[in-house]
């Protein structure tokens, strides 16, 4: 499964995750309370040049940017006729300008910084019963349950279809049965070898085998 | 939490992925995309149970926030949790949550008719509140406005609604996981 990061030498890239994500946070927070059009648009410029520094080619910037566009550009016109275009530029700006940062701290860190972030950033409610060690444990669980899902899927059609049973006989709820089971199952396979459950365990360094079409490290 | 919750919670938020998978449905004046995501939503309450169910779909926004494509035509990233929309998938795993709880609520005598009152209150009612309300303040938008915009996802919402609860109903039968409140 592709992620949205975009592999380059940059600045941008070398920034720590915390640091880029405390930056947006900062940012975005500000460019809500800024309410004059020449600020956001010089806002907006800074990004632009910080897309430039972080070598973003404008392709992939544009791709990752596109699908944000038309609900600006709905609200926006909505705006321009209900309050008049001065209140829709400014909200147009803001959102640009915020959304296009955000796609760029996505853009330049990559998945495994951003967990090691949460990990770290849930490490203090340790104390509450929280595992953080086990952030990357169901990350990857997640990413290699998605084929899974398709392979089940595509049984439970197979079997429908040998049975002779009609179209549009129940197939959500069979399909749900059936991945249910699965993972409670690998659940319990990953508690038996003691996987995610140690006091040190390192979710990502454990490797865990159930099976070629349960294996939660397979395609990772 | 056991493993096999871990197992469950990760199950779920697949789900909603795969979901994203179905062919979108993009409609011009409406600012926020048609999406089977939100069946994910009520199935991992009205499945999982409160805790667990909120957990996936937490878990299914921290992967968008993270910059995996997993939104509806390979959308993701923290982008759009920011923009206009985006507080439809902040709402998501609170969505799943009260499902979840007003499941295990009336989970002695869950029935069709219970399950379509658990999935219209979490996996619709709570998105409205909390999405509707965030595309007014991001937008900029007078609330009303935002709230007549909205009103062209109750047909589809109603379908899904129904959906997951004949779902979750078949599902008590053959695997019930929730554990009953009070």
């Amino acid at each position: 499964m592709l992620s949205l990061y975009h592999e380059a030498r940059s600045p941008v890239h070398a920034l720590p995750a915390g640091v880029k994500l405390l930056v947006l946070l900062a940012a975005g927070s500000a460019a809500f309370l800024v309410r004059s059009v020449p600020v956001l648009a010089a806002a907006l410029g800074v990004v632009v040049v910080l897309y430039v520094i972080a070598r973003v080619p404008w392709r992939v910037a544009l791709r990752q940017s596109v699908p944000v566009l038309p609900p600006l550009v709905v609200i926006a016109a909505a705006q321009g006729l209900l309050t008049g275009w001065s209140t829709a530029a400014l909200v147009a700006l803001r959102l640009l300008a915020v959304v296009l940062l955000a796609n760029l701290v996505t853009l330049t860190t990559r998945t495994s910084a951003m967990v090691a972030t949460i990990e770290a950033l849930l490490r203090p409610l340790r104390p509450l019963g929280v595992r953080p060690e086990r952030v990357g444990l169901v990350v990857a669980l997640t990413i290699r349950f998605i084929p899974v899902i398709k392979e089940q899927a595509d049984q439970v059609r197979a079997a429908q279809r040998a049975r002779g049973a009609r179209r549009g006989t129940g197939f959500l709820a069979p399909l749900l049965i059936k991945t249910l089971r699965l993972a409670a199952g690998l659940g319990e396979a990953l508690d038996a070898r003691g996987v995610g459950s140690g006091e040190r365990s390192q979710a990502g360094s454990a490797t865990v085998r159930h099976g070629p079409s349960a294996d939660p490290q397979g395609d990772r | 939490m056991r493993s096999r919750d871990i197992a469950l919670i990760a199950l779920f938020a697949a789900v909603m992925v795969v979901l994203g998978l179905f062919p979108l449905i993009e409609l011009p004046l409406v600012p926020a995309p048609f999406t089977a995501q939100t069946l994910g939503v009520m199935l991992a309450g009205s499945i999982l149970g409160a805790r667990r169910g909120g957990l996936a779909i937490l878990l299914f926004t921290v992967l968008v926030a993270i910059g995996l494509p997993v939104l509806p035509g390979g959308r993701g990233g923290i982008g759009v949790i920011l923009g206009v929309t985006g507080g439809f998938i902040v709402a998501y795993p609170v969505g799943a949550f009260v499902t979840g709880l007003l499941t295990e609520l009336a989970w002695r005598r869950y029935n069709l008719a219970w399950a379509l009152l658990c999935n219209a209150v979490g996996g619709a009612l709570v998105l409205y509140v909390i999405g509707i309300p965030w595309m007014a303040v991001v937008g900029d938008l007078p609330l009303r406005k935002a709230i007549t915009g909205s009103i062209v996802f109750l047909p589809g919402d109603a379908a899904k609604v129904i959906v997951a609860a004949l779902a979750a109903v078949a599902v008590r039968r053959a695997y019930p996981l929730v554990e009953a409140r009070a």
